[in-house]
């Protein structure tokens, strides 16, 4: 079957939550893909929105994390408070998290463009809740095209801590132990995080993407699994799942 | 535990500025305490009143406000467009994901320093040009939060303490454009980053349900509600209906602002347009659509705004303006999943 992008993106994504675990989302591809999880691999898998939805039964992609889909027929309609501390507390295991820039640490820029921060050049929303979610939850994960503009060197503002200058680092700046990026999913590849340089590390290129595609897109020096693999094209059944029951209106699909 | 007292004889908490950020508001929980002491009704007595008595009243140029809600959802439209009509000037503002009030504070040029977690984006709906602009041109003096930072702050004001250990925010930049301080703590020595109380000067909130004393009823999320209300040295209730105190009494468990948190109490059917409602109406995504686009050319906007805010009266002429209440009962089918 025929796929986009985006399609492929969030078909990648849902085969990495495991089911009876929890995930924190916010609207879009993450949304979607947690949704896809639920209905193929991990039909137990919580998911919770930031402003206080735990558990929805989904009738339909969210616009707003707060809006009252994410609590759609729940286990419980919380609070901002509730979800954060559950998080601090050590309870969620995945998050998703998305930004303009990011670095071969996985740190995550989603503030500004520029070098002054009373005058950026370009002014994003800011951190929201990113920052407490990549600091707080015990996997990271993000969802993103891949090109050079992005994965850059040198981010312009960290709003959110990958594992910031290094091994340790995560650990010596007082976030909690044993937490950070895991996977990153790109329109190209799949990456990972080296567990001894904490570096970002080419796991698996979809299909047609070459090592060269993958480095001219890259601003930084990336790391090469040793089993690198070809990514497994989205399922048949995850692409009609995906269309028919998660996105029918195309608002995520459709982007790409 | 032996380890802990032990500890507890060798450390010094120590402290360390983090971020060259402002504090916009007084941590102080002992200032705070008098204000509470001296100015809070303990006398349970009727509080109704009318939108721009409220604002004219409890609101004053350079005030600090805190929006309930999350951006678009149970957000207190009337109040923030009086706010607009009153042309209140150099407010602050706490942004944990103000999106829609934001834009509109934005707008009517209210605002002058904001402590910032999510502003400027309406979420999937797109990026607000005007509160954009205002931000990179420096109009507006910001210091940067998370989300969790901001409602923990409040948290610290609910429970009158002056500030609050917490593990966000930690080795990044939000870090240091903040007003946070690190710190050790005392018994396991862990790092914190302490963030200071957040009290408002007034706090602004939307609720399903509220008696004449302010006694409230909330349905579906919270937010960081819970805390605004019990951290705001005013509060502000705008209710989409009143209730007689007997049907209070009856669900005391469903009481989530006591009316002693309570200065005033205003009835605002569909108070939250063009937000979210839960279980009453949808958010008005044309509307919010067309805000976005007015937003590019000034001209357009400068309308927009006088037809939708200046030129209405108060808030029921707002709500003719956009539709009525054909438009209203189109976005009660949404809400109740008629038409997904």
């Amino acid at each position: 079957m025929e796929y986009n992008d985006m399609e492929l993106m969030i078909s990648l994504a849902s085969r990495y939550l495991e089911d009876d675990s929890i995930v924190v989302v916010g609207t879009g591809a993450p949304c979607a893909a947690a949704m896809l999880a639920q209905k193929i691999y991990s039909p137990r898998l919580m998911i919770m929105f930031e402003a206080g939805g735990i558990g929805p039964l989904l009738p339909s992609m969210p616009i707003s994390v707060g809006d009252s889909r994410t609590f759609y027929r729940a286990l419980s309609a919380s609070s901002m408070p509730e979800i954060m501390e559950t998080c601090q507390r050590g309870l969620v295991d995945y998050t998703f998290l998305g930004g303009a820039q990011i670095d071969q640490y996985g740190n995550i820029n989603s503030t500004m463009i520029g070098t002054d921060h009373k005058s950026p050049k370009v002014r994003f929303p800011g951190s929201g809740g990113a920052n407490d979610l990549g600091s707080l939850c015990w996997k990271t994960m993000m969802i993103t095209p891949q090109d050079k503009r992005r994965f850059t060197e040198k981010i312009d503002f960290v709003t959110t801590p990958g594992y910031l200058t290094g091994p340790g680092a995560r650990e010596e700046a007082g976030l909690p132990a044993n937490s950070g990026p895991y996977k990153v999913i790109t329109n190209l590849c799949v990456i990972g995080f080296d567990e001894q340089s904490k570096r970002m590390k080419v796991e698996s290129m979809h299909p047609g993407v070459t090592r060269e595609i993958v480095i001219e897109n890259t601003g930084f020096e990336l790391l090469w699994d040793d089993n690198l693999k070809e990514s497994e094209p989205p399922k048949k059944e995850e692409l009609e799942i995906l269309r028919n029951e998660v996105d029918p209106y195309r608002y995520i699909i459709g982007r790409a | 535990m032996e380890n802990f007292n032990k500890l507890l004889k060798e450390r010094s908490v120590t402290y360390k500025p983090a971020g060259d950020g402002k504090i916009y508001t007084d941590p102080d929980a002992d200032r705070a305490r008098e204000y509470f002491r001296d100015k809070k009704p303990r006398k349970m007595v009727e509080k109704l009143t009318t939108v721009d008595t409220a604002v004219s009243e409890m609101i004053n140029d350079g005030d600090y406000i805190g929006v309930g809600g999350f951006g678009a959802n149970r957000i207190p439209t009337a109040v923030l467009h009086e706010i607009i009509r009153q042309k209140k000037r150099n407010l602050g503002m706490a942004g944990h994901t103000a999106t829609h009030d934001f834009q509109l504070l934005v707008a009517g040029e209210c605002i002058d320093r904001c402590d910032i977690a999510y502003i400027i984006g309406l979420e999937a709906r797109g990026l607000s040009k005007v509160s954009r602009k205002a931000v990179e041109s420096g109009a507006i003096d910001i210091t940067e939060w998370t989300n969790a930072a901001l409602t923990w702050r409040y948290k610290a004001a609910a429970m009158g303490i002056s500030f609050m250990p917490v593990r966000c925010m930690l080795g990044t930049d939000t870090e240091k454009y903040s007003a946070s301080m690190e710190m050790e703590c005392p018994f396991t020595g862990a790092k914190y980053l302490a963030v200071p109380a957040l009290y408002p000067d007034v706090g602004v909130i939307h609720v399903h349900r509220a008696d004449v004393y302010g006694n409230c009823q909330i349905d579906g999320i919270m937010i960081a509600d819970y805390d605004l209300a019990r951290a705001s040295k005013r509060l502000i209730i705008t209710t989409e209906r009143l209730i007689p105190n007997e049907v209070i009494r009856r669900d005391p468990d469903k009481t989530v602002i006591p009316y002693y948190l309570v200065d005033a109490v205003i009835e605002v059917p569909y108070g939250s347009y063009p937000g979210n409602m839960a279980y009453e109406y949808f958010s008005d995504e044309d509307h919010l659509k067309e805000w976005l686009k007015v937003e590019n050319e000034p001209a357009e906007l400068a309308e927009f705004m006088d037809k939708h805010i200046y030129s209405a009266k108060n808030f029921n002429e707002y709500l003719d303006k956009i539709g009525g209440m054909a438009r209203l009962q189109e976005l009660r089918f949404q809400e109740n999943l008629i038409e997904k």
